[in-house]
């Protein structure tokens, strides 16, 4: 610390005077060291956390490991198992694809939907704002899946209003067709997060083409397709991918509202939980591990797959 | 919304021009109200719910509960082996000590990334903003194994050391983004005045930085106080529960009746965040805002 001091103070009155030997050390500390030592805690981080890890999960899915006995090698036999022989997995994926498939949309639908509404300059924007953000700040916890787990119940409070208008409801969380729903439904209750994304890249849009547009009798429809839609495609771009790269990553609400089974019938066996289920439960952490590339490598290619189809819809300034 | 006409000219350009009819006007502030009514509607159930009768909870869909009664929130708060009251202290703990770890860590690493310079800066960063895409799956395990080697596992150690090891690359990315905001004149004064990189670090990005480090320290602990996965793989002792632990196994045990408990702790479990989001949601939401954050 006190040599990068001193060279400071070198800099600033003329390292010329130093010694040569000397003067390149401290040069050489101060140009890179520094940036070293500010950088060492994430550098431990990241090669005792991420790095080091990473590869050996890599190479623990090609193991048989049960935390108790040392690995054992069994080449390419969780994979071959997971594609072929393991309908769980197979149910594990169908519930994950179909959350992935009903969350995401809808709750960018609405998220993009109420943006529009308050961007027409409403009064008490900051207030209909902080509301409907609220809810996506407290929907990752324990409380909001128990209640959650009440709303929808066979006596819950879904079904007492329901009943109001003489219908009786099903017990939509133990229900398995209706259980992904539950989940769905809490996903786009969290929908202020991009909304507030896309409110931001609404006030990104001048203000003077709606005047050009509308001046040359443009519809607001129009206006809404050719302008609005159009600008907006890179927000709305990054938040598909990002809500997609959650959605693939959902865990506690499944976890909470089937009591950490992925039940009734899997049909809330969220990928996660199965692999927790598989690594925490079972202790197969080679058959785990397996499971966490694919998972990865499901998010790489959507990723990929996002990256490369952007051009043709997403518009960039240039 | 229908009425396309020359007004829009003389609108005032804070709003999009041409969009306010008084009717159009009501109908939005309708549906606006009645989104606001569906989206609060639970939470605000489930607060009354804490407070009524027990025998009330199911019976009735209004919020208004016909009497209030705290005797919930007593049955729940002992409603375990061990007192809620130490979970939401397990938590303030966990969730402080991740504050902290995660504003010196990510600090100093930002400052690094968009002050300093050193040869493979540009290297370390790319790979800083890949780490942010990985799931935390990847790495799941062997981090398991490792801290159970290490024989942390039932203690806090595996949920706080790695904060302070910068593990959440997004604070860095977001503090980044803030750092290279600050005049690059300040450091260079500084410098030719005598001080080196601590120093600036020290006595000018950290006091000009406040907005973000709040920023990044309201996030870690809404983050860290709801967080579930990795309290509930390293804890397992009933006396080491996070509130989150402690709610999901009041779920299991009291599956059978006590719904009033429940509801009173989890409405409590909420207050730290809502507190949160009652002060700062201006800075929370400017947060998002500015950087996409997911939630």
């Amino acid at each position: 610390m006190a040599a990068v001091q001193d060279s400071a103070v070198a800099i600033g009155a003329g390292a010329s005077e130093r010694p040569a030997a000397q003067g390149r050390w401290a040069g050489l500390w101060t140009r890179h060291g520094a940036g070293y030592m500010f950088l060492l805690p994430w550098l431990v981080g990241f090669f005792g956390l991420t790095l080091g890890p990473a590869v050996a999960s890599l190479y623990l899915s090609f193991t048989s490991f049960d935390l108790i006995r040392a690995p054992e090698w069994v080449g390419t036999a969780n994979y071959v198992r997971i594609a072929t022989a393991d309908p769980k997995f197979a149910a594990a994926m169908q519930v994950t694809f179909l959350y992935v498939v009903l969350s995401v949309p809808f709750k960018l639908s609405f998220a993009l939907l109420v943006a529009l509404l308050l961007d027409r300059g409403v009064k008490g924007l900051t207030f209909y704002r902080a509301l409907f953000y609220l809810p996506s700040l407290l929907g990752g916890s324990v409380a909001i899946a128990v209640l959650w787990r009440q709303l929808f119940a066979g006596d819950g409070l879904i079904n007492s209003l329901l009943a109001q208008f003489g219908i009786e409801g099903p017990s939509w969380i133990s229900h398995p067709s209706y259980s992904i729903w539950t989940l769905v439904v809490l996903s786009v209750w969290q929908f202020g997060s991009p909304m507030i994304i896309f409110l931001a890249g609404l006030r990104q849009i001048p203000t003077d083409m709606y005047e050009a547009a509308s001046l040359d009798g443009a519809s607001k429809f129009r206006q809404f397709y050719k302008i609005t839609l159009p600008l907006l495609t890179p927000v709305i771009f990054f938040n598909a991918v990002v809500q997609t790269i959650d959605a693939f990553k959902a865990f506690t609400p499944a976890f909470i509202i089937s009591g950490g089974t992925g039940g009734p019938i899997n049909s809330t066996l969220f990928y996660t939980l199965y692999l927790y289920q598989e690594a925490f439960g079972n202790f197969r952490m080679g058959y785990a591990s397996a499971l966490a590339w694919i998972l990865v490598l499901i998010i790489g290619l959507f990723t990929a797959f996002s990256f490369l189809t952007s051009r043709y819809w997403v518009h960039y300034d240039d | 919304m229908t009425d396309v006409t020359m007004s829009s000219v003389t609108a005032p350009p804070s709003a999009p021009p041409g969009r306010r009819s008084p009717l159009g006007s009501v109908l939005v502030h309708a549906a606006l109200i009645a989104a606001s009514i569906a989206m609060v509607y639970p939470l605000l159930w489930m607060i009354s719910a804490s407070v009524r009768p027990e025998d009330e909870i199911f019976a009735s869909t209004s919020l208004w509960p016909s009497a209030v009664d705290f005797a919930s929130y007593a049955r729940g708060w002992f409603g375990l082996d061990v007192s809620f009251g130490r979970f939401f202290w397990n938590s303030l703990v966990v969730s402080v000590l991740t504050v902290i770890g995660n504003v010196v860590a990510c600090s100093l690493a930002a400052y690094a990334f968009a002050r300093l310079r050193f040869a493979g800066r540009n290297f370390w960063f790319a790979i800083m903003l890949g780490t942010m895409m990985i799931p935390y799956h990847v790495t799941l395990i062997p981090q398991y194994v490792l801290f159970l080697n290490l024989g942390w596992v039932n203690t806090f150690l595996p949920l706080v050391v790695p904060k302070f090891l910068a593990s959440d690359a997004f604070f860095i990315f977001l503090m980044v983004q803030f750092f290279r905001g600050i005049p690059r004149e300040l450091d260079e004064a500084a410098m030719m005045d005598g001080c080196g990189p601590w120093r600036i670090y020290w006595k000018i990005m950290l006091p000009l930085s406040l907005p973000v480090l709040a920023t990044a320290a309201i996030f870690s602990f809404i983050w860290t106080w709801d967080d579930f996965f990795g309290p509930l793989i390293y804890l397992n002792d009933m006396n080491s529960y996070t509130i989150q632990l402690g709610l999901r196994t009041f779920v299991d045990s009291s599956s059978t009746s006590d719904w009033g408990g429940l509801f009173a702790m989890s409405t409590l479990s909420l207050v730290p965040v809502f507190f949160f989001f009652l002060f700062f949601q201006r800075l929370l939401i400017e947060g998002i805002a500015t950087t996409g954050m997911k939630r």
